[in-house]
């Protein structure tokens, strides 16, 4: 108890100290997942409305390797990341391991799967019939996909909240492709990990606390936002 | 003559091998009110979502006011019709913005849309729920602001399936009742899909009868439920005695039927020895004790087997040796006459009330 206790002073001396390196580490770890998250979103929607609304041949095993994609294990995303992006391997040539770049792909491809399963799944869940009564009430195919997507924004931002908290909180991936470069490439989890295997628990306990609550605080504004207009439950007597 | 507003030619709907419908010709005109009838899987929605221009047909041609609907730009057209599903299909927003939806849609501005829209709330009578989430709404009220985000479109063409088939018993008469009315006021050219017999002998002056995909009737209200053509349309339109028989002869203006040994009269000259099938509604099939002989009315001894009692009528039917007859009867009249099933009773049915299916007239 008296090791926790000590992390949660360290934290907040770290962060009311605005100790630079914490801060640095904090804003590039935001930075890395959020510009992942963004692209996993620009990819993962429009994949997981046509999954949902569309029939093609191999559609079937296109949804059966997303969904696959949503369990992926981060440390095997890297590898494959590391392996693309190794000195001699095929994207070697754009000098990007070791890169918050490299970070960024890494977590788009452990994301935007997430992002897509759970979109398909938010469409699939929407009356099949409603697209029919909205192009029947004058909707054109454009107008038609905003109103589906307005109407399944609740779920959508479930999706978006899936898909940011499972980057922020990954660290394989992010220690193989970035390298946990000091100042360049260390972010909240590996530098959690590299200081616990040095023994510097406060340390660790107090990025972790700053890593809890930044993921707090970005699921709890998005969660405000999906249950304002959700309905409540009748109060039984 | 009223302008052709909607017309199918040769329109043809398959799911893979399986034929859904089968249409060669179907217009519909100007201030139409026509029903579509027929029972579950008939193709009914198939035919609306065609008609709504909501499905390509696998083979066909679906002409508004005169051009080829899927030519060109299908929003521009599909705009002037607007169609209402069984279900509301409401979005997760307000009863106003629900309703002022396709209007929004058209790039109609706000004001111009309230001005519009008020005026349809108030006639649907939800002008109240206005402010009110579409998922708090009870199903009537839902289907009126469905009702009204496709009137106030103020469309060419209306297209209903089934909009009243699963409210109560007193939300679907009161609605009804409102929707005749604002159609009579407004003159919107209406198709009405329907399995409700009574619904559509309300609402429609014209009746299509569908069945397995093919249209087997088209025609007035009257002609299609007082004489269907088909057996098939005889039993979708209702009615429950249908006996098979031959036209043994005819006298004058009235032609006798042979039933299982039987006879029926029936108005009207038929080609003797011509197979028939013979339509009695069974409102038209009254019990007496009394007895009259003349050709005019078919008298049946026989025994009652059945008696069903509903709110407004009693359905009896009555074995009369060669055939079943069923009688409904207002339950007014059956309650004097006291009737138990093993009874003995006369049905008695004017030969006017005889339709004969399957024979040329004339002897």
């Amino acid at each position: 108890m008296e090791l926790i206790w000590q992390g949660v002073v360290k934290a907040v001396e770290l962060v009311f100290g605005f100790d630079a390196e914490v801060w640095q580490i904090t804003w590039l770890s935001l930075k890395i997942s959020g510009c992942a998250t963004l692209i996993s979103l620009l990819i993962g929607i429009p994949l997981g409305i046509a999954l949902a609304l569309t029939r093609f041949p191999g559609r079937s095993l296109v949804a059966a390797s997303i969904n696959t994609g949503m369990g992926l294990p981060p440390v095997v995303v890297g590898l494959f990341v590391s392996i693309f992006f190794w000195r001699s391997g095929p994207l070697g040539f754009l000098e990007l391991i070791y890169s918050p770049t490299a970070m960024v792909a890494a977590q788009v491809i452990i994301a935007f799967p997430i992002v897509a399963g759970l979109t398909m799944a938010s469409f699939q869940s929407l009356n099949p019939n409603l697209s029919l009564q909205l192009l029947g009430i004058g909707a054109s195919r454009a107008q038609l996909l905003w109103l589906l997507c307005k109407e399944a924004r609740l779920p959508l931002l479930a999706a978006v909240m899936a898909g940011f908290g499972g980057v922020i909180s990954e660290v394989g991936a992010s220690m193989m492709v970035g390298g946990n470069i000091r100042g360049q490439t260390r972010v909240l989890t590996t530098a959690t990990v590299l200081e616990t295997g040095k023994g510097n628990f406060d340390i660790a306990i107090a990025l972790s606390l700053i890593l809890l609550a930044l993921t707090f605080a970005i699921n709890f504004f998005l969660t405000r936002i999906q249950q304002r207009e959700q309905l409540r439950w009748p109060r039984l007597s | 003559m009223a302008q052709t507003l909607l017309a199918l030619r040769d329109v043809v709907v398959r799911y893979g091998a399986l034929g859904a419908l089968q249409v060669p010709s179907l217009d519909v005109a100007t201030d139409d009110m026509l029903a579509i009838i027929g029972p579950n899987g008939a193709g009914k929605s198939t035919l609306l979502r065609v008609m709504g221009l909501l499905q390509r047909p696998s083979a066909g041609t679906v002409l508004f006011r005169g051009g080829n609907g899927h030519d060109g730009d299908p929003v521009q057209i599909r705009r002037r019709i607007a169609t209402v599903f069984q279900e509301s299909l409401l979005l997760n927003a307000t009863v106003y913005e629900n309703a002022a939806l396709g209007l929004k849609l058209r790039g109609v501005s706000k004001d111009e849309i309230d001005t519009r829209l008020r005026p349809w709330l108030d006639r649907l009578g939800i002008a109240h729920l206005g402010a009110r989430s579409a998922r708090t709404l009870s199903g009537g009220e839902a289907q009126r602001t469905s009702l009204a985000r496709a009137l106030v479109l103020e469309p060419e063409l209306l297209l209903l399936d089934e909009p009243f088939a699963g409210l109560d018993p007193a939300s679907r008469e009161a609605l009804q009742h409102d929707f005749q009315r604002i159609v009579k006021e407004m003159h919107v050219t209406t198709v009405l899909i329907t399995h409700d017999r009574d619904e559509a002998f309300a609402l429609a002056e014209r009746v299509g009868v569908l069945k397995a995909g093919h249209l087997l009737q088209l025609g007035s209200r009257e002609e299609v439920f007082l004489r269907p053509k088909t057996d098939s349309v005889a039993e979708i339109v209702g009615i429950e005695n249908r006996l098979a028989g031959v036209v043994e002869g005819s006298d004058g203006d009235c032609s006798v039927i042979a039933i299982n040994g039987a006879r029926i009269y029936a108005r009207g000259e038929f080609k003797t020895e011509t197979r028939v099938v013979v339509c009695i509604r069974s409102e038209d099939v009254s019990l007496v004790s009394v007895s009259c002989e003349t050709k005019n009315i078919n008298r049946c001894n026989g025994k009652i087997f059945e008696v069903v009692s509903g709110r407004r009528h009693h359905r009896v039917s009555v074995d009369c040796g060669s055939f079943h007859l069923v009688a409904v009867l207002d339950r007014k009249r059956g309650a004097e006459q006291v009737l138990m099933e093993g009874d003995e009773a006369t049905a008695v049915f004017s030969s006017a009330a005889v339709h004969v299916i399957g024979a040329e007239k004339g002897c």
